[in-house]
């Protein structure tokens, strides 16, 4: 089992172009994303949530702390830790195998094989038939679906998700969730999931972490379980007016509401 | 009767309206109006010389100029036909072309990609760009002699900087998250380089081919027009020197239909390797 680590994380950016002053975005932030776990981030916007995935990623480099995984320091983005985007990234000049098959044909897989890999990942997003179709034939949420699996081609040991989810409508949001949810647990890779959505975060993770801005900060960091109760097959309805969840529910509006009741005061 | 035609006028005139939105818009709109333009201006053409407003010397008729294309076509001018004049100058338009490519698509994606790439190359570029080719033909001359490599040399540096530049905006307009993407895929730099920032550079260089192609053509005429036994550019001279009007005209009108038809294909170009663009 491997575990990425952000440890007493800082990350400021230059107020301005030209000034030398800086803003803090994050300060002191530490998580621990096992190979296992499946961590949400939630937080309004500006509050550093795709800064901490870029930072996880090796996009960004830390002002000060650490990144590492297993204990060793990242020096950049490599294909242990694969991004999924909130605007799907993929190739235009690709249909969609060819996109799914990218990260193999960087590894020099040979085509034949690259095919056959490409083929099998679009049939478990339930996307089989869509191989020879150009990106711009398919909707926002077939998109998503090839994006997702062409992070998973890359075999990657914990996957990184910029609000995947978050252009899509509610029907749409709603299955691609349960997908995520069970490619997830059929994959044994981490994922940190960036999301606006509380309901999302409570649906999918095993933890969700909630970022408070001005500085990023951490200010609560809850297990949850009812992504392993939709997985055991109990329904969604069923989930959802459990006391349980609605503590929870009510519980993290109050962090990120509170948080901006402080704000405007 | 009245009150029938009342309550359906509405409801016809939308029915169009919404097939209409559903065809894909094509932009024939100004075409008509262009014919009719140029069928004008053949008209004004045709009249003027059939009451003799000006001497046939200057301008002949339509008629005659068409004779003079077929005239060239078949005898030829200047020892060679037209086909071979025209030959002659579209192996050095391609000729420059290549060789402008291999050298302005590399030196492009340096500009493009690395700051030193961009310190060594800026100056020369903007020093190259705004200088009218002709002006350095000679020197060219004296350095290559007055052989082909000297009009091919001459071309091939005019159309440098639209290619070099378009490369260069094309690399700058690579998203960021396409790179990135790659990145996280654990691609090397030279695997974003090929696979990443090249094709979606690829729009911007066809734009910058066609440039290119514009700038080619005008100075692929003007250096034949200095140095050459044969080509488009050396056959108008050739017949200017003699008044030989009808072919003058003709030489101009055949390159013209040449630079048509370069735009013509350049489209297709786009539209077939990079549909994609469109949907961006
Ligand atoms: N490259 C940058 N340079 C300067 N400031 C930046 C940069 N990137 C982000 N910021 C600032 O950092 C803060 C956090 O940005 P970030 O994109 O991480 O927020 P976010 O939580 O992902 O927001 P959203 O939910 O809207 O996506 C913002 O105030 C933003 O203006
Ligand atoms: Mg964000």
């Amino acid at each position: 089992m491997s575990v990425l680590s952000l440890q007493s994380v800082s990350l400021a950016f230059r107020a301005d172009r030209d000034s030398r002053e800086t803003r803090l975005v994050l300060d002191g932030v530490t998580l621990h994303l096992a190979s296992d776990e499946f961590i949400a981030v939630i937080g309004r916007s500006g509050s550093g949530k795709t800064s901490l995935l870029n930072l996880a990623a090796g996009f960004l480099k830390p002002t000060s702390g650490r990144v590492s995984v297993d204990g060793a320091d990242i020096t950049g983005p490599a294909a242990d830790r694969a991004v999924v985007f909130q605007d799907d990234a993929l190739y235009p000049w690709l249909n969609a195998r060819d996109n799914v098959a990218f990260p193999l044909k960087l590894r020099g897989v040979a085509k034949g094989e690259r095919r056959l890999r490409a083929d099998e990942l679009l049939a478990k997003v339930g996307l089989e038939s869509a191989g020879t179709k150009n990106i711009w034939e398919l909707s926002g949420g077939m998109r998503q679906r090839v994006g997702i699996a062409r992070a998973l081609a890359s075999e990657p040991r914990f996957l990184l998700l910029d609000e995947p989810l978050g252009a899509l409508d509610a029907l749409t949001r709603t299955r691609l969730q349960q997908f995520l949810l069970k490619v997830w647990s059929e994959s044994k890779t981490g994922a940190l999931l960036i999301t606006h959505s509380i309901e999302e975060a409570m649906l999918l993770a095993t933890r969700v972490v909630v970022l408070a801005p001005n500085p990023g900060r951490i200010i609560a960091d809850i297990p949850a379980s009812f992504g392993k109760q939709l997985l055991s097959g109990k329904s969604l309805q069923d989930i959802k007016i459990s006391p349980e969840y609605r503590r929870l529910h009510d519980g993290l509006t109050g962090l990120i509401h509170a948080d901006s009741e402080e704000e405007a005061a | 009767m009245t009150i029938n035609i009342g309550a359906i006028a509405p409801v016809a005139p939308a029915a169009p309206a919404v097939i209409e939105a559903q065809k894909p818009k094509r932009s024939l709109g100004t075409l008509p109006v262009s014919l009719a333009t140029i069928a004008a201006i053949i008209a004004a053409w045709s009249l003027t010389s059939a009451y003799g407003l000006v001497s046939p010397l200057f301008l002949p008729s339509p008629l005659i100029v068409l004779k003079a294309i077929y005239s060239v076509a078949i005898n030829g001018f200047v020892d060679s036909t037209l086909a071979q004049h025209t030959v002659a100058s579209l192996l050095r338009i391609f000729a420059a072309l290549a060789a402008a490519l291999v050298i302005g698509i590399p030196a492009g994606l340096a500009i493009g990609t690395s700051r030193i790439g961009k310190g060594i190359l800026d100056p020369i570029v903007e020093f190259l760009r705004p200088l009218p080719p002709l002006a350095y033909l000679p020197l060219i001359i004296i350095w290559i002699g007055i052989g082909e490599a000297s009009k091919i040399t001459v071309i091939a540096l005019a159309m440098l900087p639209p290619i070099i530049l378009s490369t260069a905006a094309g690399v700058k307009s690579a998203p960021a998250d396409f790179i990135n993407a790659a990145r996280s895929f654990g691609a090397t730099r030279l695997q974003i380089l090929a696979q990443v920032i090249l094709p979606s550079a690829i729009p911007s260089i066809l734009t910058g081919t066609r440039i290119a192609l514009g700038a080619g053509w005008s100075t692929l005429v003007a250096a034949e027009l200095v140095a050459a036994s044969r080509g488009l550019g050396f056959m108008i001279q050739s017949a200017a020197q003699f008044l030989v009007t009808d072919i003058v005209i003709a030489g101009i009108i055949v390159i013209a239909a040449i630079a048509f038809l370069f735009e013509i294909l350049a489209r297709l170009l786009e539209r077939w390797f990079v549909p994609w663009a469109a949907h961006r």
